[in-house]
């Protein structure tokens, strides 16, 4: 689905990212671990066309997202509280997100009260505008639009930060659900080693900007990721 | 001190501050121009005034006029003057008094350019009166009660700061004070003027103004040891949603999205909602060139005042485009839609401001049909022409706007692009129009700027098929810039 192919970003002399050759089939779920500094970040942005790479090429269900936009048709994306539209209620961005993917109101409804549960009581109904919500309510409302409209990729970056534990367990049936059927590509960023290890299948981690670990899911993971961090 | 520390690294270091230079040069311009015409004013309005009137005293005359001098001073800070912020959050965990902070601000607002300004008249027309051979004592009394009005003006203005009920009493006490003076009911203005001829007379009396200073700055102060709190803060962020049913822009089609989402925007945030108040001053600005006799002959004022009155929000508006969505620019480039569409729904908007400012402005046919006649084409040249302009002018746009800031006097968002364009928008349909009724005839001059419209409405197309092309080779360094704080 996702192919990453000698990308590198350099700012001046500086090397950010360098990885090699990275396939991501479709419907896997790919995990991204690594400290500050790795460069998960600028991979997914380059993943969005969102800045663009020194050298290489990503290529998305075939398609060179430097090249043409097509991408964007089933690729949902949430990368950070910039992704949110401050002055909007969630329900009206969710309405303008759907608007966007082709969702019309009534779809909207009906793809939000499958989120009842994630969101808690704490987005829809409450009159408030999202740049008033805390960091965690924003997080939520960012995460189920990048859901919108039936993706057949998903990009998170850091979707577990700020999260309550309840909604952090939420999240994790949710991703599993969408890659169960196999149709669902998601690539998750995370700080948190046990989330990722119980999400993903794949798990790759980059330090300094390059791939040093690229294992797929087995009982052994979490404890090979806990001693490689703990050095 | 270290305050003042934080304060000069966080205006050198603003990330736009090297690229402001063209701004900044150009607000120190408008700071000299200003400073030459009052210290101009200062030292040779003592001799203007007894020239003119020679058988009053200047000094009285002047008295007499300061009611206004104060109150104009008060309307014109409720627009401008930013009410004094600093950036308290990381300082409120240190072992720094809280006095100490509050001390701090108040004390920079001081010596903010508003308080600075009018000292260049003051002082030296004080110093013209000594040479004079006014009183001594007096005049100096004089001097510093007008010096501490000025920092009492500045003190109220923060305790007044956004009330709109205040701006009310102050605009009737202007509106009114004229009113009564001009239907000789009553000279409230010399009256107040007598006040202060008093104090010249008595100038043991400009303690009473330190008591009026210091009870506002004890006011001030008071207030804002409040809301050194997070959550004072907090508190009066949250406000209840203003949720309006916008179903009817549905019409628009695909572009509906889009437009809902400007007019939340603009309805929703400070920056936007106080540029409304530019809007009455676009549409009125005919009322000042068309009843001033000075201007009343050159007939390419009209096309000023028309390109201005239909084009305000198209200038204000459009020359910020796209930044007004700097803050979500990064989720808009990864949806789904083509860049024309959201650049259509820009268009759109503005070229619906543009007739309703027409529409609105019809009213001054008072001032004639050949007026209207102008108005009506330039409106056409603002659809046609200026539209495409300043889409164009956004390509360069390189700074996030903070929709939280309030708008008048604040450049964020600025570049010496938006000022540059400015000036095709105006003076280039004013030049041609200009030329051609000087060669050939008022009437062919107003069609010609019509047809300038038609034409760049017939060609909307492609000119907005290569602007589309523009914005999208510009993507990837507009959404850098926009990523970095001001």
């Amino acid at each position: 689905m996702i192919t990453i192919d000698t990308i590198s970003k350099k700012y001046g002399k500086e090397v950010v990212l360098n990885v090699e050759k990275v396939e991501i089939p479709k419907g896997q779920s790919f995990g991204l671990v690594g400290n500050n500094g790795a460069g998960k970040t600028t991979l997914f942005n380059i993943l969005l066309d969102l800045i663009r790479p020194t050298t290489g090429l990503i290529t998305n269900n075939n398609i060179v997202v430097s090249e043409s936009e097509e991408w964007k048709n089933f690729t949902g994306s949430f990368i950070d509280e910039s992704f949110l539209i401050g002055y909007l209620t969630p329900e009206e961005y969710f309405e303008f997100i759907g608007d966007l993917r082709g969702m019309n109101k009534a779809d909207v409804t009906a793809f939000i009260t499958q989120f009842k549960d994630f969101f808690n009581d704490e987005i829809i109904g409450k009159k408030k505008y999202l740049r008033d919500l805390s960091k965690g309510n924003q997080k939520k409302a960012g995460i189920v639009a990048a859901l919108m409209g039936n993706p057949e990729v998903v990009i998170l970056d850091e979707p577990f930060a700020n999260l309550d534990p309840t909604t952090q367990i939420r999240l994790k049936q949710i991703i599993k659900n969408l890659t169960e059927n196999k149709e669902v590509t998601v690539l998750v960023s995370s700080h948190d080693l046990t989330h990722v290890t119980e999400v993903c299948e794949r798990i790759v981690v980059l330090d300094k900007g390059t791939v040093v670990k690229d294992i797929q899911r087995s009982e052994e993971t979490l404890k090979e990721l806990e001693s490689y961090f703990a050095l | 001190m270290h305050f003042l520390k934080l304060e000069r690294k966080q205006f050198f270091r603003s990330s736009h501050w090297q690229k402001g230079i063209a701004i900044k040069i150009l607000m120190a311009f408008f700071a000299l121009y200003f400073i030459v015409i009052f210290l101009g004013i200062g030292v040779g309005g003592y001799f203007i005034l007894k020239k003119q009137f020679p058988e009053q005293d200047p000094l009285v005359l002047v008295n007499s006029f300061l009611l206004y001098v104060f109150l104009g001073d008060l309307i014109f800070r409720y627009f401008m003057q930013k009410l004094p912020v600093m950036n308290i959050k990381p300082m409120l965990t240190l072992p720094i008094k809280k006095s100490k902070i509050v001390h701090f601000i108040l004390v920079k607002s001081s010596f903010s350019f508003f308080n600075i300004m009018s000292l260049f008249f003051y002082i030296p027309f004080a110093i013209v009166l000594i040479k004079q051979g006014y009183d001594f004592e007096g005049v100096i009394g004089w001097l510093f009660t007008m010096i501490l009005l000025v920092q009492s003006s500045n003190f109220l203005n923060f305790l007044i700061n956004k009330n709109s009920v205040a701006l009310g009493v102050l605009v009737a006490l202007s509106v009114g004070g004229y009113a009564v003076q001009y239907f000789q009911l009553f000279n409230l203005p010399g009256f107040v003027g007598t006040g202060f001829d008093f104090i010249y007379q008595n100038p043991i009396t400009v303690f009473a103004f330190v008591a009026i200073l210091a009870g506002f700055y004890v006011v001030n102060y008071k207030q804002l040891r409040n809301e050194v709190y997070l959550d004072a803060l907090v508190s009066e962020k949250t406000k209840e949603v203003i949720a309006s049913d916008l179903s009817f822009t549905d019409r628009l089609g695909d572009l509906a999205p889009f437009i809902k989402n400007d007019l939340r925007l603009m309805w929703r945030n400070k920056r936007t909602k106080s540029s409304i108040w530019m809007l009455a001053m676009g549409l009125g600005s005919g009322l000042f060139f068309y009843t001033n006799p000075i201007y009343a002959d050159i007939e390419v004022m009209c096309v000023l005042v028309g390109v201005f009155s239909t084009g305000t929000f198209l200038i204000n508006f459009g020359q910020f485009i796209p930044a007004w969505d700097s803050s979500y620019y990064n989720m808009l480039m990864s949806q789904n839609f083509k860049y024309e569409r959201y650049l259509k729904s820009k268009f759109t908007i503005m070229t619906i401001s543009v007739v309703l400012l027409f529409v609105l402005g019809i009213p001054y046919v008072y001032f004639g049909w050949d007026i209207l006649a102008v108005h009506f084409a330039a409106m056409i040249y603002n659809v046609g022409v200026n539209s495409h302009v300043i889409l164009f002018g956004g390509t360069f746009n390189r700074k996030k706007i903070n929709l939280e800031e309030k708008a008048a006097f604040n450049f964020q968002g600025t570049g010496a692009v938006q000022w540059l364009i400015g000036f095709p928008l105006m003076i280039l349909p004013m030049a041609i129009f200009g030329l051609i009724n000087w060669l050939v005839s008022f009437e062919i001059a107003t069609i010609t700027l019509g047809v300038l419209g038609f034409i760049g409405v017939a060609l909307h197309k492609n000119l907005m098929a290569a602007i589309t092309k523009k914005y999208i080779a510009n993507k990837y360094i507009m959404i850098n810039a926009f990523g970095k704080e001001a």
